[in-house]
């Protein structure tokens, strides 16, 4: 698939995302397309249905809290740069491009994955996980076998394990240290095709 | 189950016997004359001897063997196969270590060597006429037809490449090697030349799929990989016969004849074989999907049209000299989904067991007379150096090829292979009869040492399959247990781990990064287009469609369960009672005990506050499933946290482990988990959507959602297995059309979802109006709620509504067609 920079005129920020994110032309081209399939009634920017659509979602435990990380709460439509930037996450690390006038915590740095990952829990974004967002998260990926007792226990060990600062929540700092034996940057990305 | 074993072992004791006695008489009486009178252990009365003598009175009953003979043996043998596969089936602990094919050559030495006791020769050896014309095809044939599609199309570049580059290269360096030993006298004396060793190379260098399904069913590994290695043995045939037919005439016409002339001969008649073959498969494919459209009248024999053509396709390609393997491979594949679709559903069940029967029946007579083939002196030549080079180069050569092959293909793939899985892919990489068939046929006027070949041979495939058939599993396990033997995670690491997992599914299905094909979208909308009209029976394609189908299972296996209970408790008087609560436990018992899901569960997951043990206790029919495994949790006070995060976290979709299982027909316990995920996304989805949006806005696109909630009543996880049914013949592939192109029906049931009480006069969300009226822009009606939905193909729902005021009229028409789907019942069984 030949990738050229003129190709990339109509898709709207086009420039600006490759400075900005860590994808390829050829990348942001078939992400457009991908966009404009999903954007069945094509007016240029995606609702929460329109990701509803895609099929296996349904059966993902977390697929409705992943379609809610495109949709922060207050914005009802995505458009096409959102959509990107935020797939940006995924990339792999050593995709990162240095450039002139990059920020300075690309999306798709370990910091840039974890704020991700940690907002998927923090629906409320108060920079904590409390023991009921946290209860909520295991609750969806959990079978039902696992009675309410048991979760809150479980909820109650991890909250145990993780919390330096006793408040009772996890922050930003414990939640990351309580994962630096993972390799983050190999669990949390894919290879977008070219 | 011993005593069986024991019962079984002797009555096959006694058949041997009377088979080697019968044969021993058999064999002398080819030698003698036919008047002596042959003894049999049977207890037939003869009163005459032999047919030659004079007649000097009315024969009551004559014992006529040579009458019988042929067909008489050959059944014998069968039974002799079967009964054996019996013996060895009977002990669950012996089958789990060591693979069954492994078991049954180790039967078929006993039994060579009885058979050599009593002949002093063996009478009885895998010929390659039998083994290619009578045992392979159906085999293949059995491959065809259950092998997934969607999966083995999805990756059909990485097969290719193992197929055709990793046999070539298999067949290359061993032959190469084989002969740098020989001319550094690692042999001795051998008579075999450089083209010869290609030639020994070109047959031994194929993975074979008999070996390797019979082993594979021992391990349990995932789709991918067991894709790789099957679609690898099938494909490889192309490969095969090409090799083998070339270097076959490199050998006959001599060394010196060659040159690139025939060099690119040889090439271009392996595209035409392997694309000739599978064109082949694919016409006649075609042809069975023709024949089955039209067979309305004739459904009792309609399956027998199945076996026909396909054993046809098979036969016309060996006679042009194509590839019958990848001919009768691409038949069934081609066929699989329109047949399905065309045939009635009895045949259909029909020609899923016949098709096993047959397959599993030469699967094991093949390796029966792997066994037996054995013991035979007479071609039995030993050549240490050239035997254990052999074994030596195929080990290693695999591995290297594998490896290699592997590196490259990293690269282009999405999801790349693990080491683990090249591990499992090189490991797995059997030989088996494919290449002692093809050794048993060199010409050994051409190659002298064609005996030693064999022998090599048969040593080879008894080495892959029994040794490493039976390290698999254990080495399998060895290198898993070492992958996981990691510190013990946090909690929080746990929970992570399989959220980054879930994550990156989700993120790769929304970019679009597996599922979104150009090709695929292409390939399909021509298949539903073209193809379909002209393969399909019309009134098949309308059922076609998705949610219809789904609907309709349901609704079958609704009825099923419904009867039985029924039966159960003598009669369908329950049904009348509105506070009876139909008790599934020991109906599904231990199979889906794990995980039954609690489905009037209380709705309100996402609040987290409520106790899980709060079913809505709903009374009439509401097949309500009891919770198994919670009477056995509750129980227990000290709750190992790691412990239940451990069992209860779902799979993500990345690690279902599918068996993929030749005599199994099970339902795949991932379904369930796979079900119960569903159900609560849509449960969700409801709620949010209902409490956001209550007839407030007009209808939107949400067109798939309400279905979906039909599978809130399943009572077990079979039905909804749209991605993957897989192996139950991939009938589901039809159902994976993805959700874009689904009509309406009307079949939303308020009474079924537990959170939406009918009687009071709440809006009903817009979609269910939607369902009632196409233009999709009115307001939610109230009649929509009281009135038994119909479908327009007038499917009945046969669970009776709770509040319907029609109550007595659906429970009427429960009764009635359930009678008429018992007989249906044996095609859903599985």
């Amino acid at each position: 698939m030949g990738s050229n920079s003129s190709n990339m005129n109509h898709i709207p920020d086009g420039q600006q995302l490759l400075q900005d994110t860590g994808f390829s032309a050829a990348q942001i081209i078939r992400l457009y397309e991908r966009f404009e399939f999903l954007d069945k009634d094509n007016t240029g920017h995606l609702r929460p249905e329109d990701l509803e659509t895609v099929p296996d979602l349904d059966m993902n435990p977390i697929g409705a809290r992943i379609i809610g990380a495109f949709f922060p709460p207050g914005k009802e439509t995505l458009d096409f740069g959102s959509f990107v930037r935020i797939l940006a996450h995924f990339l792999p690390a050593d995709s990162n491009r240095t450039r002139a006038g990059a920020q300075q915590e690309p999306a798709n740095s370990t910091t840039g994955k974890l704020r991700f990952a940690f907002q998927l829990y923090d629906q409320d974004r108060d920079g904590k996980i409390s023991r009921d967002e946290l209860l909520q998260v295991l609750r969806s990926m959990l079978g039902l076998q696992v009675t309410e007792e048991q979760l809150q226990c479980i909820a109650e060990r991890a909250i145990q394990e993780a919390d330096a600062d006793k408040d009772d929540a996890i922050s930003f700092d414990e939640f990351r240290k309580s994962l630096e034996k993972v390799d983050i940057d190999h669990k949390m990305s894919i290879r977008f095709l070219r | 189950m011993r005593g069986s074993g024991y019962a079984h072992l002797w009555l096959l004791v006694c058949l041997i016997s009377g088979v080697t006695r019968a044969n021993g008489d058999v064999a002398l009486t080819h030698r003698e004359s036919p008047l002596k009178p042959s003894e049999s252990k049977s207890s037939l009365n003869h009163s005459e001897h032999g047919h030659d003598s004079i007649i000097t009175g009315i024969p009551i009953v004559t014992f006529k063997w040579h009458h019988v003979e042929a067909p008489y043996i050959i059944v014998l043998w069968i039974l002799v196969a079967g009964l054996g596969k019996m013996v060895i089936e009977s002990n669950h602990h012996v089958t789990n270590v060591i693979p069954e094919s492994a078991l049954l050559i180790c039967f078929g030495f006993i039994l060579g060597g009885i058979i050599w006791g009593a002949d002093k020769q063996q009478t009885f050896t895998l010929t390659p006429t039998v083994f290619f014309f009578y045992l392979l095809p159906q085999i293949i044939l059995d491959a065809g037809y259950f092998m997934p599609n969607k999966l083995f199309f999805s990756n059909m570049g990485a097969i290719l490449v193992y197929a055709v580059i990793g046999t070539c290269w298999n067949a290359a360096s061993l032959g190469l090697s084989l002969w740098g030993c020989h001319m550094g006298g690692a042999m001795g004396d051998l008579d075999i030349g450089l083209l010869q060793y290609l030639l020994f190379g070109s047959l031994i260098a194929a993975v074979d799929p008999v070996a390797v399904i019979a082993v594979f069913e021992q391990v349990h590994v995932n789709e991918v990989l067991f894709i790789m290695v099957f679609g690898e043995s099938l494909l490889n045939d192309g490969v095969t016969v090409v090799l083998f037919n070339v270097f076959d005439a490199f050998v006959s016409l001599g060394g010196p004849k060659i040159n690139a002339v025939e060099i690119i001969k040889g090439i271009i008649s392996f595209f035409v074989v392997a694309f000739g073959g599978s064109l082949m498969g694919f016409v006649f494919g075609l042809l069975i999907s023709l024949v089955t459209r039209c067979t309305k009248n004739i459904q009792v024999i309609e399956a027998g049209f199945v076996f026909v053509l396909g054993y046809l396709a098979y036969l016309t390609a060996e006679m042009l000299s194509l590839s019958a393997i990848l001919s009768i491979v691409f038949c069934g594949m081609c066929c699989q989904k329109y047949i399905n679709a065309n045939m009635d559903e009895r045949s259909v069940t029909t020609v899923r067991y016949v098709m096993k029967v047959l397959a599993n029946g030469s699967e094991t007579i093949v390796f029966v007379f792997l066994g037996i083939s054995a013991i035979d002196k007479s071609i039995w030549v030993w050549n240490t150096g050239f035997i254990l080079l052999t074994l030596l180069f195929i080990f290693v050569y695999r591995i290297i090829g594998v490896f290699f092959l592997t590196w490259i293909l990293n690269k282009f793939r999405l999801v790349p292979l693990e080491f683990i899985d090249q591990v499992i892919m090189s490991y797995g990489g059997l030989r088996g009869a494919v290449a002692y068939g093809l050794a048993t046929m060199l010409d050994e006027n051409k190659i002298k040492e064609k005996n030693l070949m064999v022998c090599t041979t048969l040593i080879v495939v008894y080495f892959t399959v029994i040794l490493q058939g039976i390290t698999m599993k254990p080495l399998v396990t060895w290198l898993k247990v070492k992958r996981a033997a990691v510190t013990e995670l946090t909690l929080i690491e746990k929970v992570q781990n399989k959220a980054f997992d879930h994550m990156l599914v989700a993120i790769e299905d929304i970019s679009g990064q597996i599922g979104h094909n150009y090709m695929r979208d292409k390939w399909k909308h021509f298949e539903e287009n073209w193809m379909s009209r002209f393969l399909m029976k019309p009134s098949a394609r309308k059922n076609r469609d998705h949610i219809f189908s789904v609907f309709h299972q349901l609704n079958l296996k609704d009825a099923m369960s419904y009867v039985a209970e029924g039966e159960r408790r003598g009669s369908l008087e329950f049904v009348r009672n509105e506070s009876a609560i139909v008790d599934f436990k020991k109906k599904f018992g231990d199979e889906y005990s794990e995980v039954m899901p609690d489905i009037m569960a209380d709705t309100s997951d996402d609040h987290g506050a409520v106790s899980a043990v709060g079913r809505n206790p709903v009374p009439s029919v509401s097949l309500e499933m009891h919770e198994q495994t919670m009477n056995g949790m509750r129980e227990t006070d000290d709750v190992n946290s790691h412990h239940l995060l451990q069992q209860h976290l779902y799979k993500g979709r990345k690690q279902h482990r599918h068996r993929y299982s030749r005599s199994h027909f099970e339902v795949n316990k991932d379904e369930n988990e796979v079900q119960e995920i569903f159900q609560r996304t849509m449960r969700s989805r409801l709620e949010s959507f209902k409490s956001a949006k209550m007839g407030v806005a007009p209808p939107k696109h949400i067109t798939k959602h309400p279905k979906k909630d039909q599978q809130q009543k399943m009572p077990n996880g079979k039905s909804v297995d749209k991605n993957r049914s897989y192996y139950s013949g991939d009938e589901g592939s039809y159902l994976c059309f993805g959700f874009k192109n689904y009509k309406h029906y009307g079949i939303e049931n308020p009474a079924f979802m537990p959170d939406m009480d009918p009687m009071s006069q709440v809006q009903i969300p817009p979609w269910l109006a939607e369902a009632e009226l196409d233009s999709g822009m009115v307001a939610p009606s109230q009649r929509a709620q009281v009135r038994l939905p119909w479908t327009p193909s007038n499917l009945r729902r046969l669970a009776p509504l709770r509040n319907s005021t029609h109550s007595t009229d659906s429970f009427m028409l429960a009764d009635a067609p359930a009678a008429q789907l018992c007989t249906i019942y044996p095609r859903y069984i599985d």
